[in-house]
């Protein structure tokens, strides 16, 4: 929060689509295969050749439009946006531009300050050109041209001025991350560009309308920089304006090693893209049937997974949160309740010894050596009293390193529990003998002592005690 | 008789009945190009290797009686269609040494056809213009007389036929590309309805426009090759999936009753009185025949040229962006830096035509200039399409001109742009409806220059203009003269 002037801020997300196949030919995306390997005329931009527009790649268009409530538009058109550059092929991308696949759509976002709706103005699909490769090998200074990424499939979502600290910027972007991972229809691998983004950012004081002048940050890929990069931008252009100043319309490059922005081009040396419709492509059309096919199909997003952890299963809002913050995450679990887990325990058992163990060898849920019906199995042996809940983390870890099941582990190491008296009279009997200092104490008012006698019982019974039954055999021979 | 004389309908039946062979054919097509093309300049490149290869495969296809109908068939194409392997230069010198890592579509349907490809033929370059006067390996001179252009910008193609050095070529047509060059040569020449033929392959002038067809001796021949190269390609997004008629079959069914119309804005002040005298025969003919004819309107017929000089242009600015010596083609680099590179490439890489409709196209589209210009000429476009589809509702084909005057002397027109632009106003309007048309030889000038008419139809209806055209060719003599060349 700024003193004086209100921060406004919107941001332009590229997200690249998991289509198997490029957006207009039919070359595979393989992240680092080798250069120019993934390639054929059309991605090349060889004379005559034509874009094909993918099916999927619209697919998951409409996909991420109902997901951020967007409208799917009956008719929408590609168009080429004119420039010169190395990477680009053709001397144009094809992108679309009056008439986008989606309009209007918002996103609710939860920051320290509360909770808010930012409008999405629109979602457009589009092709990412290729990589340069800028190199001093050979004695020479030489730039290398890579289109393995040309022509692969992109959407851009651009939000409405909406936010208004870099705060809300990050909410923002990390929801809508979750959102078109969980939806599958992006990686979002931010190494590797799988989700990008620019963020328009500009200042008023407090109380005026009009937006103030804008500077466009590109090139900010993680959540940390996006901060630093709109944290950065604000306090130069609250100097700026503190000084009389004014700020001007440029496009700045953030720099994640000095975490500043610089200026990399004016307003007078902006683009005139001369956008207009490509003449290779017919106008884009989605039938309702279409957009409703997708919408019965479409996954059950995180805000409404977690409503439906806390009503169906009573879980408590942090852990429905947790569980639904990743849909793999979230499978699993709802895999073990499935399988006969009561919900809060799968939750506890999910929340703490699964995800840890999965950080611990950086692995995926996808490769848990415990399967969710396993861990369920395990539980329900908790819940008829076979296991105590102590005893059930050295069966997990026996699980997780064997891949056997619960109930062949427990036989295997006998780790049954004891809930026999009649085993457990003898044990008591010889602990109560051997410490007559402490049953007087106990005896005396120090109840204290109580929790020694448990002790000791469970270190002599190998913690197999049935902790239950031990409590009642002590009371009642203390006590008598 | 020579086998160049032949026709393809007639050499296809002597190679089906094994009086000649395809490697005889195509040996003799070989040698004429040799022999006359330095007169005429109407190849490009001559692939003289892979056409004998060709006609062997071809003969043993024939003799193993797997023959389709243009097995063993010589035919060249405008140096426009990419070849793999072959150079394909567009007549261009940014693309002088550019060879291709595939075929186009048509020409892939044509290989597999069985057809044996002779080379490459000359153009405007990127087929901007109307008298192959713009290609960078010089002029195509017509066969009729070598003083004068054989029109653009498929004149290659054109004049190949017309000087019988290829059976049959494939063109394409933007404006009049294949129709005017056709009506100055004296040979057939058909403009497909646009999405008819597949663009995959063919280097875009104005992808909105562009269709390609053939260019042949008479009117069955034409049909022999639009037959081959037509119908629905998945890599191409704006080819049509509708069935493909067989458009042979509906050659012979006469013009009884047809209803002909004559559009009243084309018969305007400009025009030659002997392209005028040969358009009234051919109504006289019609009657004859038994057709109908009956006055029409294209009220929008003046807006066409400056439409199309706008659409044209403003898609041609972004389709030549590729040309920028990065990745192939010309590269002129002096080291001083990537922006410098771009302007030396494609300052000695495009002609002085090109880079005029380069920059044309580039001002139309520029921001503050789009709505007037671009946006403008698009609403223009609708009213001249609906134009026909108005005269459509009243009768069957129209017949018009296919350009103001016959052939005009090689370099009369150069230094005028305006005056060049105004030979493709008849054929111009066809281009922005979309819509079919063909240029059939109708006559000749005192000056013995063969003058061309135009038959126009119904989108996809291309079996009525051929049928119409075929009419009136078994009615008349014209495409029987030979252009007086050896």
């Amino acid at each position: 929060m700024n003193s004086k002037y209100e921060i406004v801020i919107g941001l332009e997300v590229h997200v690249q689509l998991t289509t198997a196949s490029k957006i207009f030919c039919g070359c595979p995306i393989r992240f680092g295969a080798p250069p120019n390997s993934q390639t054929c005329p059309v991605c090349l931009g060889l004379p005559g050749a034509l874009p094909v527009l993918n099916r999927q790649a619209v697919q998951m268009a409409i996909i991420a439009g109902l997901a951020t409530g967007c409208e799917i538009a009956g008719r929408s058109v590609f168009a080429r946006k004119n420039y010169f550059y190395p990477d680009l092929p053709k001397g144009y991308q094809i992108s679309q531009y009056e008439l986008p696949v989606c309009r209007q759509g918002e996103l609710a976002i939860v920051t320290e300050a509360g909770g808010k709706t930012i409008g999405i103005t629109r979602i457009h699909m589009e092709e990412d050109a290729g990589k340069l490769l800028h190199t001093e090998a050979e004695g020479g200074r030489y730039s290398q041209v890579d289109l393995n990424r040309a022509c692969t499939p992109l959407l851009e979502i651009v939000s409405e001025p909406d936010l208004r600290s870099s705060d809300e910027a990050v909410a923002y972007l990390k929801k809508l991350h979750q959102i078109v991972v969980y939806l599958g229809v992006c990686d979002g691998n931010l190494e590797e560009g799988s989700f990008r983004c620019d963020a328009n950012v500009s200042l008023r004081p407090w109380g005026q309308k009009e937006l103030g002048t804008r500077s466009e940050i590109k090139n900010v890929n993680s959540f940390r920089f996006v901060k630093q990069a709109i944290d950065y931008e604000v306090e130069r252009q609250a100097e700026l304006l503190d000084e009389g100043g004014k700020v001007t319309q440029e496009t700045r490059l953030f720099d994640p090693t000095a975490g500043t922005t610089r200026s990399m081009r004016g307003k007078e040396e902006a683009h005139d893209y001369r956008y207009f419709p490509d003449p290779d492509l017919v106008p884009l059309v989605i039938s309702r049937q279409w957009v409703e096919e997708v919408r019965a199909t479409l996954p059950e997003l995180p805000q409404a997974k977690v409503e439906r952890f806390i009503t169906e299963l009573g879980l408590p809002l942090y852990d429905a949160e947790v569980l639904a913050a990743e849909r793999q995450i979230a499978d699993y679990f709802e895999a073990c309740v499935a399988a006969g887990g009561q919900p809060k325990a799968c939750s506890n058992w999910v929340m703490g010894e699964v995800i840890r163990g999965l950080n611990a060898e950086a692995i995926d849920i996808a490769a848990c050596p415990v399967t969710p019906p396993r861990l369920a199995g395990m539980l329900q042996r908790i819940d008829d009293g076979t296991i105590s809940g102590k005893i059930a983390k050295t069966v997990f870890d026996e699980m997780w390193r064997s891949g056997q099941g619960a109930d062949a582990i427990i036989e295997a190491k006998g780790l049954r529990q004891v809930t026999d008296t009649g085993a457990i009279e003898p044990i008591i009997d010889a602990i109560i003998a051997a410490n007559p200092a402490q049953v007087e104490e106990y005896r005396s008012g120090k109840e204290k002592v109580f929790g020694f006698f448990v002790g000791q019982v469970m270190k002599a019974s190998k913690g197999k005690a049935n902790p239950a039954a031990v409590n009642e055999l002590l009371l009642k021979k203390l006590k008598a | 008789m020579n086998l160049t004389d032949l026709t393809i309908h007639q050499l296809q039946a002597q190679l089906r009945r094994r009086d000649v062979s395809a490697v005889e054919a195509t040996r003799a097509y070989l040698e004429r190009i040799a022999a006359t093309d330095p007169q005429v300049n109407a190849f490009i490149s001559v692939t003289d290797k892979v056409a004998l290869a060709a006609a062997e495969e071809a003969d043993r296809q024939l003799a193993a009686g797997e023959a389709g109908p243009l097995t063993g068939i010589p035919l060249a194409l405008k140096d426009i269609f990419v070849t793999e392997g072959v150079r394909t230069t567009c007549a261009s010198r940014i693309l002088e040494n550019f060879i291709p890592p595939y075929d186009g579509t048509a020409v892939r349907r044509l290989k597999k056809g069985g057809a044996v490809l002779l080379g490459k033929l000359n153009m405007d370059e990127f087929a901007m213009g109307s008298s192959n006067e713009n290609s960078a390996f010089g002029a195509v001179k017509n066969p009729w007389d070598r003083q004068r252009v054989p029109g653009g910008s498929s004149g290659g193609s054109a004049a190949a036929i017309a000087a019988r050095l290829a059976a049959g070529t494939l063109g394409t047509d933007t404006g009049g590309s294949i129709r005017q060059p056709a009506s100055h040569c004296g040979v057939v020449g058909l403009k497909p309805t646009y999405g008819r033929v597949s663009r995959y392959g063919v280097i875009a002038y104005a992808s909105s426009l562009d269709q390609v067809g053939p260019l042949a001796r008479d009117v069955e021949d034409c049909a022999v090759l639009l037959q081959a190269v037509a119908g629905h390609d998945p890599l191409d997004s704006t080819s049509v999936d509708t069935p493909v008629p067989d458009y042979d079959g509906a050659l012979r069914q006469g013009v009884k009753g047809l209803r002909i119309g004559l559009p009243q804005e084309y018969f305007i002040d400009g025009l030659d009185p002997e392209v005028r005298d040969a358009l009234e025969a051919a109504v006289a003919v019609y009657r004859e025949l038994g057709a109908e004819i009956v006055e029409v309107s294209l009220p929008h017929t003046a807006y066409a040229v400056a439409c199309y000089y706008l659409i044209a242009t403003a898609e041609a600015s972004s389709n030549l962006a590729r040309y920028d010596g990065v990745r192939y083609g010309l590269r002129i680099d002096r080291g001083e830096g990537l922006i410098d590179m771009y302007r030396q490439s494609r300052a000695a890489g495009f002609g002085a035509e090109v880079k005029r409709r380069i920059m044309l196209g580039t001002y139309a589209l520029s921001s503050g200039y789009y709505d007037a210009y671009y946006l403008k000429a698009q609403k223009v476009r609708t009213l001249i399409r609906q134009d026909f589809l108005d005269a459509f509702a009243q009768v069957d084909v129209l017949l018009t001109p296919v350009a103001p005057t016959p052939a005009f002397r090689l370099g009369e027109k150069t230094t005028d742009p305006l005056q060049m632009y105004l030979s493709d106003i008849f054929t111009i309007p066809v281009n922005l409806a979309g819509t079919c048309a063909l240029s059939v030889p109708g006559g000749f000038s005192a000056a013995g220059l063969p003058i061309g008419l135009q038959l126009i139809g119904r989108p996809f209806g291309e079996e009525t203009i051929l049928q119409a055209a075929h009419a009136y060719e078994q009615a008349t003599e014209w495409h029987r003269r030979k252009a007086p060349i050896e």
